[in-house]
């Protein structure tokens, strides 16, 4: 893997460093990049026990087994793409030794491990009128009724695939979005949010 | 827009999905021996019906699993969504 400190996010054409200290006292919309998120991808047969207790005991949490759900949050989590594939999330730099782990608990099984964390990169979106902002480009019904804390879905917002994850109720949202997507996304995100007061953060 | 209902991920709009054309036409097993016009049939030539159609779609923007759908095609109802494998049940046709 590359030299993590070369690393440079899509969104540093923006320069968003410098917009932090924008005064937003009335902000009801937060944004920001979460730029320490390493992503695997996964894919193994649920059917398969002993295969899903091993990685269970790697991870410290079982895998969602129903769709379009998840367990844990942010930097440790794992998030249902299929029924038989995940993205397992963990704190930058450690993706490696995760997935040496995760593989070495596989051995034997018939599954698949890759470092996807380069493609696609992570937007907090949060606040109490972060749904409207969402609303505005997915035609999912985000409802509380319909769509909580804990729950995840690839969609599509503004046209551009993303996978979406609810991670609180006040409402906080992560949007993955392809690296190539990101500059486009984050504007129109800007401008769809900007009539309830934005807040822009330079990522943690 | 149609809204389908992907058997993992609940009902989504069809711009989500991809369509594979019409489902459970088998590859001939021993298609060196086939005339031209026989391969030709299983290549292009489609049911085409108005009515009820047995069709192959994948849900692309979501879990990108495919699945067969059972669609009306003059009302666009759609009747039944069953696994890739399953026979086609019920219907006409086809």
């Amino acid at each position: 893997m590359s030299d993590p400190s070369l690393h440079q996010s899509p969104l540093a054409t923006l320069h968003l460093g410098g917009r932090e200290s924008e005064a937003a006292p009335d902000a009801l919309v937060q944004l920001a990049e979460r730029r320490a998120v390493g992503k695997l991808n996964l894919r193994a047969d649920p059917a398969n026990t002993a295969l899903m207790q091993a990685l269970e005991t790697v991870l410290g949490y079982a895998l969602p087994l129903a769709p379009n759900r998840t367990n844990g949050a942010g930097e440790r989590g794992a998030l249902w793409l299929g029924p038989d594939e995940w993205l397992v999330t963990v704190l930058s730099g450690q993706e490696n030794a995760l997935l040496e782990a995760l593989s070495q608990a596989a051995a034997g099984h018939h599954a698949a491990l890759s470092n996807v964390s380069d493609a696609r990169i992570v937007l907090s979106l949060s606040g109490p009128r972060a749904r409207e902002v969402l609303e505005k480009g997915c035609s999912l019904d985000l409802h509380p009724r319909a769509f909580q804390t804990g729950h995840c879905a690839q969609t599509r917002l503004a046209r551009a695939a993303i996978l979406l994850h609810q991670t609180d109720d006040a409402p906080a949202y992560d949007i993955h979005v392809a690296w190539s997507f990101a500059v486009y996304l984050w504007v129109w995100l800007e401008d769809a949010a900007a009539e309830y007061g934005l807040a822009v953060g330079d990522g943690e | 827009m149609l809204q389908i209902p992907c058997p993992h991920c609940g009902p989504r709009d069809e711009v989500e999905f991809s369509c594979g054309g019409e489902a459970h036409i088998a590859r001939p097993k021993e298609s060196d021996a086939l005339s031209d016009a026989e391969w030709a049939d299983y290549l292009f030539m489609r049911a085409n019906p108005k009515g009820v159609l047995a069709e192959r779609w994948c849900h692309t923007l979501g879990c990108r699993r495919w699945f067969n759908v059972e669609r009306d095609t003059v009302s666009h109802e759609i009747l039944r969504v069953y696994p890739m494998g399953e026979p086609r049940g019920g219907g006409s046709g086809a």
